[in-house]
């Protein structure tokens, strides 16, 4: 037997994915050249622009720096931002390669 | 490892899979903007943008307690946490209301002005992104004079932007500040303070909206840098009535400079059909401004 | 020892907040309810009420503060008429549909345009779809004890009680009101435990949008859509019938005083025609039964005490027997007929009562009703009822030809 919604009112819980995986939302999708981002490049935190501006909060800024596929909605902010030109935003289908 | 670098908490109460287009604005404000507050906090927000981006039932995607109310009750809803949390002895959190501009310039300005004069001790927020945004782009009191919306669609708006920060200076209230999430530090070192402040504060965050002002996702930090450098936004506080500029308008009133306000214009799609003597009146109310603020940081 | 003191319907309504503990009260003025709250202002700044008192800026405003402070669990009341009302109307709704335990007192005034101060119910009747809970008081000691009854039907029920009571009739009528003891209430009222979690330990969102749809969430568990959202209010609506009844009767052991549940009726037991209202006009429609019986008219009364949820089993029980019935209210919807008079009809259908109903719009903006007008127009409706009229609506004492 189903359990049945016992809240009386509209209250909800905070989880990731309210929207689903919103990395399906892209066109183009961020490629890091860790060859050229700076953090990588000095092997120490450094920069984290990329971090900084992301407004998903889906950048992980570790060494090297991860971006969560997931749920990046391919805005390109990162790309634009980042001073060392390390992130590309390419066509999905060829990123899948 | 960045909360280090940039001396920020590390915590993100946003959490990802939301519901905000692409390259927000405010959801890139949003992100500090809840770092500063932390988790003693209890939010409200009324029908805008922020939401949607607060998630639809039975799953939030903001890891802070928030109640959603009616469009024109935000700083009301504020008021009646306070009291309700002073009547429950839990005055230690900080209540803080989220609205667009329209909740601020337009249908909110009411209970806002009621609750910042009765000196409520809350933080209201005004996200403005200079449109309705949230119902695709109608005009609103915080449009821009020369912008196209879809109530302003042949002739633009007409009139000026209201100056919602006079107006709350007229209110006698201990902290006002502008932010930008294009500077995402000054911004959040604002909120830290504001959150540590008794009384009405009211911060503002001019915030970009790539669907709204008509230019690419990727442009948005880029664009609200500009609005900076032209000094069409001035990143500044006041407290106690003391006005001090802050971060890059510091910066660009310390050398004198400021980039003309066309480079701002240029870049989107709304002022497309703004005209020639919109955008001459647009850098005078621009320049008279500042210079207005270089008078009060002097005294 | 019973403290009776002489007082206004205001007054009555204030004193009943003031045993309750209310926490959180916030203000705005409007005849005919303004003494309400200034009553309270003066408790509270005297230090006799600990409450948080909120001087608000417009009526909207003084019910979102009562939504958010209850949310976060704090028992609040306010009072209002009219106009008042008609601006908090969205918030009205808001409130029952975050079903938090708001008291509201309605001091019943007419509506503009053109402006009325004076009374008729067109205010709170006009709000009978919101989802409120609506209890018609009338005089001043029922003022004070429903109250303190709405309290505790509103925190078991949690749906917001508008306690209605004629403007300037009642609200500035001195009255005998006998004042319960505090201890005695404190026992009748447990504190009030909110279903609303607003706290940073426990961090949710609190009526954000809903789809029309069913959605799992993030444990998997299937939460409603609105429409079942929305079907829980009406379930606690009904539901609430039973809790007014049995609050109402705890009361009457408690305190000695029984207004009736949701529905009180007088010498309806023989009646030919039973004459049926709200409010002081139901009062009135005693004294005018009174009269028609000194007449030889078998004339009963059945005051409706609770008017939603609609009491659909007492008006079936009270009228089953009844060959004529005269409804008399002060308030119309326009473009069909008054509200008590079609909700009666619509409880009648399908029974197999086929009792006429004559609806008299009466006392509207205030426009005095003396129970021999009541008495005359009982009179005239018998006749047209043996005439074969067996609906009418006729509005008393007014003028009714271009």
């Amino acid at each position: 037997m189903e359990p049945k919604d016992d809240n009386i009112s509209a209250m909800c819980k905070p989880a990731v994915g309210e929207a689903g995986k919103t990395g399906d939302w892209r066109d183009l999708t961020p490629v890091i050249d860790h060859a050229k981002c700076i953090a990588s490049v000095k092997n120490r935190p450094a920069c984290y622009l990329c971090w900084l501006y992301c407004p998903d909060g889906i950048v992980s800024a570790g060494i090297p720096v991860k971006i969560d596929l997931d749920y990046c909605k391919g805005c390109g902010i990162c790309a634009e931002e980042c001073p060392a030109k390390a992130i590309t935003m390419a066509v999905n289908e060829e990123v899948k390669k | 490892m960045p909360e280090k670098l940039f001396k920020v908490h590390k915590e993100e109460y946003m959490l990802p899979g939301n519901r905000a287009c692409a390259g927000c604005g405010l959801s890139l404000a949003y992100r500090y903007v809840l770092k500063a507050l932390r988790e003693n906090t209890i939010l409200t927000i009324p029908a805008s943008c922020l939401t949607v981006l607060h998630g639809l039932y039975p799953t939030t995607s903001v890891a802070i307690p928030s109640l959603n109310c009616t469009f024109a009750s935000t700083a009301a809803s504020a008021s009646g946490l306070v009291a309700g949390l002073a009547a429950m002895n839990r005055s230690d959190i900080t209540v803080v209301a989220i609205a667009g501009d329209g909740g601020t310039y337009d249908i909110g300005i009411q209970a806002l002005s009621g609750a910042a004069e009765r000196g409520t001790d809350f933080i209201f927020v005004c996200y403005d992104n200079e449109g309705y945004m949230n119902t695709g782009t109608q005009r609103s009191s915080a449009t821009p004079m020369g912008a196209l919306t879809t109530t302003t669609p042949v002739l633009t708006k007409q009139q000026n932007k209201k100056d919602m920060m006079k107006i709350m200076e007229g209110h006698d209230i201990p902290f006002l500040a502008t932010t930008s999430p294009s500077f995402p530090i000054d911004l959040y070192d604002k909120f830290v303070k504001a959150k540590r402040i008794k009384g009405t504060r009211y911060l503002q965050i001019a915030t970009p909206c790539p669907p709204g002002w008509v230019f690419a996702p990727k442009d948005t930090v880029k664009i609200g840098r500009l609005a900076v450098e032209t000094g069409i936004v001035v990143l500044y506080e006041i407290e106690n009535g003391k006005f001090r500029f802050t971060g890059r308008s510091k910066t660009l009133a310390e050398k004198g400079t400021r980039a003309p306000v066309i480079q701002f214009v240029e870049r989107q799609g709304r002022f497309k059909k703004m005209s020639l003597e919109q955008l001459g009146q647009l850098q005078r109310w621009v320049d008279h401004k500042w210079a207005e603020c270089l008078k009060r940081a002097e005294v | 020892m019973s403290d009776v003191r002489i007082m206004t319907g205001n007054q009555a309504a204030a004193y009943g907040v003031k045993l309750c503990k209310v926490q959180v009260v916030s203000a705005y003025p409007i005849t005919p309810s303004t003494s309400v709250t200034e009553t309270i202002a003066n408790w509270v700044e005297r230090g006799e009420l600990k409450a948080e008192y909120v001087r608000v800026e417009s009526e909207h405003s003084v019910m979102t503060v009562c939504v958010a402070a209850s949310t976060v669990g704090a028992r609040t009341f306010t009072s209002t008429s009219s106009h008042g009302l008609l601006y908090m109307h969205e918030q009205l709704h808001w409130a029952a549909g975050s079903r938090l335990p708001i008291v509201l007192a309605c001091v019943n005034r007419g509506v503009g345009a053109p402006w009325s101060i004076f009374n008729d119910q067109q205010d709170s009747i006009a709000q009978r779809d919101t989802g409120w809970i609506q209890i018609y008081c009338r005089d001043n000691q029922e003022i004070i004890d429903t109250v303190i009854q709405a309290y505790r039907i509103a925190e078991q029920v949690y749906c917001p009680v508008m306690v209605c009571y004629d403007g300037f009739v009642l609200s500035h009528t001195m009255m005998p009101v006998e004042i319960p003891d505090a201890d005695k209430v404190g026992e009748f009222l447990p504190p009030y435990k909110p279903h609303t979690i607003l706290s940073p330990e426990d961090p949710r969102n609190i009526n954000p949008v809903i789809f029309p749809w069913q959605r799992r969430d993030a444990e998997g568990v299937l939460r409603d859509g609105y429409m079942d959202m929305r079907w829980k209010l009406q379930h606690a609506l009904e539901g609430s019938r039973n809790v007014i009844v049995e609050v109402c009767r705890e009361y009457a052991e408690r305190f000695g005083r029984d207004h009736g549940g949701m529905l009180w009726t007088y010498k309806a037991d023989d009646a030919e025609v039973l004459l049926a209202g709200m409010g002081s006009i139901a009062t009135e429609a005693t004294t005018a039964a009174d009269l028609l019986r000194e007449g030889g008219i078998r004339a009963g009364v059945v005051g409706v005490r609770v008017y939603r949820p609609f009491p659909r089993a007492e008006v079936r029980e009270a009228f089953h027997k009844a060959p004529a019935i005269v409804v008399f209210e002060k308030d119309i919807s326009y473009g069909y007929e008054g509200a008590l008079s079609a909700d009666i009809k619509a409880a009648l259908y399908g029974t197999g009562i086929q009792t006429p109903v004559h609806n008299y719009i009466a006392g509207l903006g205030g426009r005095d009703v003396k129970a021999n007008e009541l008495a005359e127009a009982v009179r005239s409706s018998l006749a047209a009822i043996a005439g074969g009229n067996r609906e009418q609506q006729t509005w008393l004492n007014c003028v009714t030809e271009l």
